[in-house]
């Protein structure tokens, strides 16, 4: 009883304190906007541990969060090797083939503006579908090991890359692009120099949406058969055993492996895109 | 419709690229079989044999319409070999984690623009949960909702068709709360109007269009995550798990049907969230 107490009185105390921070100087500082949502979660942790213990909820229901440190601590090489096969091997690998060849073919239709209004809705539309569908027919072709994910990521980051890329390519002002051709700029100067930038905001807006779909395709891909190791293996096994502390442990690892990639992704964008209103602080 | 055209062509394109990916894909086959029977066979007499064989490596077209209309009408609705019936299943699914995913959304929404403590705690937290690939919980949810002595499959299914679908709902609706200008806020006030009927008579009205443009992410997202709350729980009923018998059982055509059939439905609910949306855009106003 004490740790459920314990745990509504840290939660009462801390909601007192984030909203004195909000409302106060530090909600506008730079680092108050940091501090608050750590304060949060650290919030949610105590909270999840504290009912877990105090009204006895068995491990195999719920782990508490101190259980599933201790996992993660001691099981540190097994969740290398699966995050190295998942993420590095399956989705890192569709990322860079997936939203490459988008972009190629993005700009390869591009010079044709029939097919752009032709491809923009059935693009969309395609891009709305439940692609990770297309995840067992890609793991009978291409077999157990990681290429059959990096294939089912290639299939799902396609759309939503290539059907911002193609808006991005329309992005440039016919004043820059006159201006272009008053320079006696060529089809490929203009593109390198004028519209593949413009594109960028587009493009990566593109590629975010992507960096999440990313990581599901290449754990769904792997319920459908994989070799001994990687994310989605240890899940659906873990989850067969009652190991829920290894399950939760991936699902943390999952959890740093998307944000990271998706911060990855922003901070390339914020270098890139320096020059966009958005980016302007 | 003036890109009817377009779009066809567009759609001609990719059939014509199909049916060359299935001839070159299924060739290898009938040359092996071709080899074991001691002859040989010509590249003519190829490609009509690889669009009609039983297991094809990739289906031709036409092949998995057929069986998309065998699944559709060749069976009783009831039957568990229908389309209709496990089609059926999976929009519950849907329809239940698209509703719980609003209700999630909208409330969250008037917390955060509510609550300033709540918009700098929950939002960024909100975004990072759209980073958690949701394929991991998946499993989990089901044990969850099992040990906790739910044995129905729709809850599971529905929670995370919720997770994937309350975020665009989310964003929307903060987005649409805050949509009315400072001045009109000022309006209110001097009227002497409380926070709850600015919020009743302002906010809520000027966050519709918002609200309904998000629906349609949001109905998309709930499908996928119904068919994706199929694959690893080892469900039988809905589309996803016909997919996921395809595939134990080495049956593309049954991959591909179930495919197709999924795609069919994510169609018609755009169609209709989109619909409802123009609907309500008109209602409130809206000139097109």
């Amino acid at each position: 009883m004490i740790w459920v107490i314990g745990a509504l009185a840290f939660w009462a105390i801390a909601w007192a304190l984030n909203v004195r921070l909000a409302a106060g100087a530090v909600g506008r500082s730079r680092g108050g906007r940091m501090v608050i949502p750590l304060l949060f979660g650290v919030t949610v942790l105590v909270v999840w541990e504290g009912m877990v213990r105090g009204l006895a909820v068995s491990p195999v229901i719920l782990p508490p969060p101190s259980m599933i440190g201790a996992r993660i601590v001691g099981s540190l090489p097994v969740l290398w090797e699966d995050a190295v096969q998942t993420v590095l091997k399956g989705a890192l690998t569709g990322f860079i083939l997936g939203a490459g060849a988008a972009v190629v073919v993005a700009v390869l239709i591009d010079r044709s503006p029939f097919l752009t209004r032709g491809l923009l809705p059935v693009g969309n539309f395609v891009a709305a579908l439940p692609i990770v569908g297309i995840a067992p027919i890609l793991v009978m072709w291409f077999g157990f090991d990681w290429q059959s994910k990096a294939a089912v990521v290639v299939v799902m980051v396609f759309f939503p890359v290539l059907v911002n890329t193609v808006a991005g390519l329309a992005a440039s002002d016919r004043m820059q692009r006159d201006l272009m051709a008053t320079w006696g700029g060529s089809y490929w100067q203009t593109l390198v120099k004028l519209r593949l930038p413009a594109a960028m905001p587009f493009i990566f807006n593109g590629l975010k949406i992507a960096s999440t779909l990313a990581l599901i395709g290449a754990i769904v891909a792997e319920f459908f058969g994989s070799p001994t190791r990687g994310m989605g293996f240890r899940i659906s096994t873990e989850v067969g055993r009652l190991g829920l502390d290894m399950v939760w442990a991936e699902i943390a690892v999952a959890a740093l492996a998307g944000s990271a990639f998706y911060g990855l992704v922003t901070w390339v964008e914020g270098r890139v895109t320096f020059w966009h209103p958005s980016q302007r602080h | 419709m003036k890109n009817t055209l377009p779009v066809l062509t567009v759609i001609g394109m990719i059939l014509c690229l199909w049916y060359a990916a299935s001839v070159l894909l299924n060739a290898q086959w009938e040359r092996d079989q071709a080899a074991r029977a001691g002859t040989t066979i010509s590249f003519a007499e190829i490609v009509p044999k690889t669009m009609s064989q039983d297991r094809p490596v990739l289906p031709a077209p036409h092949q998995v319409l057929a069986e998309v209309w065998k699944g559709v009408a060749g069976q009783a609705v009831t039957s568990k070999r229908s389309l209709v019936y496990h089609g059926y299943v999976t929009l519950q699914a849907t329809l239940l984690g698209f509703a719980l995913g609003i209700v999630l959304g909208v409330g969250l929404a008037v917390g955060i623009v509510g609550s300033r403590a709540m918009d700098l705690s929950v939002m960024p937290w909100a975004i990072i949960s759209q980073a958690i690939p949701i394929v991991a919980l998946a499993p989990m949810i089901v044990v969850l909702s099992n040990a906790m002595g739910i044995e129905a499959r729709l809850i599971p299914k529905g929670v995370i068709s919720a997770y994937l679908s309350f975020f665009p709902v989310l964003v929307g609706m903060v987005k649409g709360l805050r949509s009315p200008e400072a001045g009109q806020l000022d309006l209110l006030q001097t009227y002497g109007a409380s926070g709850g009927q600015a919020f009743w008579k302002l906010r809520l009205p000027a966050s519709m269009p918002y609200f309904f443009a998000s629906l349609k992410v949001a109905i998309a997202a709930a499908l996928v995550g119904a068919i994706v709350g199929e694959l690893p729980t080892g469900a039988i009923e809905g589309l996803g798990a016909r997919m996921l018998i395809g595939s134990q059982f080495g049956e593309p055509l049954i991959m591909w049907s179930g495919l197709i059939a999924s795609a069919v439905l994510a169609g018609a609910l755009i169609l209709i969230v989109g619909w409802v949306q123009r609907l309500a855009d008109r209602r409130m106003g809206a000139r097109e």
